[in-house]
């Protein structure tokens, strides 16, 4: 058991490896660099040089590599370019709001999209399955920007219920942003839901139809004790790690709903990074996003070890 | 009396397809996503023909006007005409999407195919570089190549492709894998035949259609980056109508005009509703099951 999970943390490493390793390169091999853009039309001659001695671009790449790595193992990013500040101040705040954000949306989203699921699966093809999974498919489908653009227009303008943009520093504390983030948990939540739910809802049809569950149906077993006891820990199982990938993809969507609600996490730190073109910063956030969903699926393939013994002794023996 | 086998006659490609979009098109969700693809479709090809006013005609004096009988969905803050760029607005989306994923389809099949065969050390090092790509999200790898490259179609095309094309090794592979231990590759090997007759005559019908219904589904999800990126100023440059763009133009003066960000909202999501429509009903003809998988 130690070991598989040692292997697992390994694998994981060596991905976060290989995304470094893709994002210095990308940035090396992509026409223009930090000193190019940052000076746009009088980079050449002395400025130019200055300015690539002052970076330290003039060294060659794989010595640049080797110590920024090492800083980033040290928890040290380096300096961004545009204010010249270290990127670790400006990533702190920005992973704090991002993660309150985060965590509201997944606190809220989970037990729902398990109920939607359960539910969808157990009136399958009923009229409730019809109308959540209408919904569902929906809010699936329909990019992020758009169905936050939607709530902003109905619930904020024409309800006027709530504010349409989040409108806090960057450096608010937790207390001063929840109130102003209903809408966006809202948003990312939905989607969310959505996809979890789907994910729930095929699980269970799928253990409602094993040869264990008509067996407890034959033997006379309460259908709402054969639901609690046989289905659903069953079920729940293969689903975490579906819905670890899921919540991973969506980081993209994130990005779009920050910049819809004018939310100041990471996700508008990325595109104010690449409108800037502040590639240390661009690379940092690559390897943070990378590791987050490395780390996702990382606690989701324990989860599932640990939950399945059978899944235990199998590896072990292999 | 005489013995006769009736042997049934090899279908043609066309049959087959007319088969498949008929089982499409027997269900509700599939029929009503083949419709309003192929309206989308038409509409795309045929409204530079029929489009009432300029699409990038500026008129101060006509800014936010209301919906009317001249101007069927209102005009935006430049005074242009909502309707018109609605109708176009698709083309620029369709066409890189399109595109982008039959690049994607190509350079994810093959490679994919090729790992399933060839398995051992250059599987594994393929699949851990495919899994790094993986965890890079979608949207930070996008923005970094089109800011340092340009958003012109020539550069979106080809990173498009490319990006979406990773997930499709995936199930290229795994396909393939699922095909390389049956009996038949074993005795087309026994037979003498080469690796390419292997991959051109045995796997490829057998993986053709988890290939092709996974590239139906990156469809859908292309075009939701695209016009993500679109929306963030990374996409179309202006004043190209492009659904994204104008949904984003648009959004801060939605307070006083609704109708030029729901024109295109509307737009859009019916557009991808009915890709995704028609990719699952694609699934289900061709007898795949995708509903336990994560969008990756």
């Amino acid at each position: 058991m130690l070991i598989l999970v040692l292997k697992r943390i390994l694998l994981g490493l060596i991905t976060l490896f290989i995304v470094s390793l893709i994002t210095f390169v990308g940035v090396e091999v992509l026409p223009g660099d930090a000193c190019t853009t940052y000076l746009e039309r009088e980079a050449y001659g002395a400025a130019l040089e200055a300015c690539y001695n002052r970076l330290g671009l003039d060294i060659p790449a794989y010595e640049r590599y080797v110590s920024w790595a090492i800083g980033v193992i040290q928890g040290d990013f380096g300096y961004s370019l545009s204010g010249e500040m270290k990127i670790n101040d400006v990533l702190g705040p920005r992973v704090k709001n991002s993660l309150v954000l985060a965590s509201a949306s997944i606190l809220i989203g989970i037990p729902i999209a398990l109920l939607l699921g359960i539910i969808t699966a157990l009136w399958r093809d009923k009229m409730p399955d019809i109308i959540i999974s209408t919904f569902t498919i929906f809010s699936m489908t329909i990019p992020e920007f758009i169905s936050a653009t939607l709530l902003i227009l109905i619930v904020a303008i024409w309800l006027e219920w709530l504010p349409g943009i989040v409108i806090v520093p960057t450096g608010a504390s937790v207390s001063e942003l929840l109130p102003n983030i209903i809408l966006p948990v809202i948003a990312i939540s939905m989607i969310m839901t959505a996809h979890m739910a789907r994910m729930v809802r095929s699980s269970v049809i799928q253990v409602m139809a094993s040869d264990y569950v008509q067996m407890a149906i034959l033997k006379g077993v309460p259908y709402w004790k054969m639901v609690f006891k046989h289905v659903l820990p069953n079920a729940l199982l293969p689903a975490i790690n579906v819905v670890a990938l899921t919540i991973a993809w969506l980081l993209g969507g994130v990005v779009v709903t920050e910049v819809v609600f004018n939310y100041p996490g990471l996700g508008r730190l990325v595109i104010e990074s690449i409108s800037n073109r502040d590639l240390p910063v661009v690379q940092a956030l690559a390897i943070i996003l990378a590791s987050i969903y490395v780390i996702i699926n990382l606690i989701a393939d324990l989860l599932t070890l640990m939950l399945n013994p059978r899944l235990k002794s199998l590896q072990i023996k292999k | 009396m005489t013995l006769v086998i009736k042997q049934e006659k090899p279908k043609s490609t066309f049959s087959k397809i007319v088969e498949i979009i008929s089982t499409m098109a027997s269900r509700p969700s599939g029929l009503i996503g083949l419709i309003i693809l192929v309206f989308h479709v038409t509409l795309a090809i045929t409204s530079p023909l029929y489009a009432p006013h300029d699409y990038k005609a500026i008129d101060p004096s006509l800014m936010l006007q209301a919906p009317s009988s001249e101007y069927w969905f209102g005009t935006d803050s430049l005074g242009r005409d909502v309707f018109t760029r609605t109708i176009l607005g698709g083309r620029t989306a369709l066409t890189v999407t399109f595109f982008g994923s039959l690049i994607a389809l190509l350079w994810g099949g093959a490679l994919g195919i090729f790992c399933g065969l060839v398995g051992g050390k250059i599987d594994d090092v393929v699949m851990r570089i495919i899994d790094a790509f993986l965890s890079i999200p979608w949207i930070l790898a996008m923005l970094l190549i089109v800011s340092l490259l340009g958003t012109s179609t020539i550069v979106l095309i080809p990173a498009l492709g490319f990006f979406y094309g990773k997930g499709i090794v995936r199930v290229a592979r795994a396909a393939t894998h699922d095909v390389i231990a049956k009996d038949f590759i074993v005795s087309a090997r026994a037979r003498g035949h080469g690796n390419f007759s292997i991959i051109w005559n045995e796997i490829l019908p057998n993986v053709r259609d988890a290939i092709m219904v996974e590239g139906a589904m990156r469809w859908s999800w292309m075009l939701l980056g695209f016009s993500s990126l679109s929306f963030l100023g990374f996409g179309v440059s202006p004043p190209t109508p492009d659904w994204g763009l104008m949904i984003s133009n648009a959004r801060g003066l939605m307070s006083f005009a609704y109708w030029a960000v729901l024109a295109p909202i509307f737009g859009l999501s019916s557009l991808i509703i009915g890709i995704n429509l028609t990719a699952d009903a694609f699934a289900k003809a061709l007898g795949i099951d995708r509903s336990t998988k994560a969008p990756v």
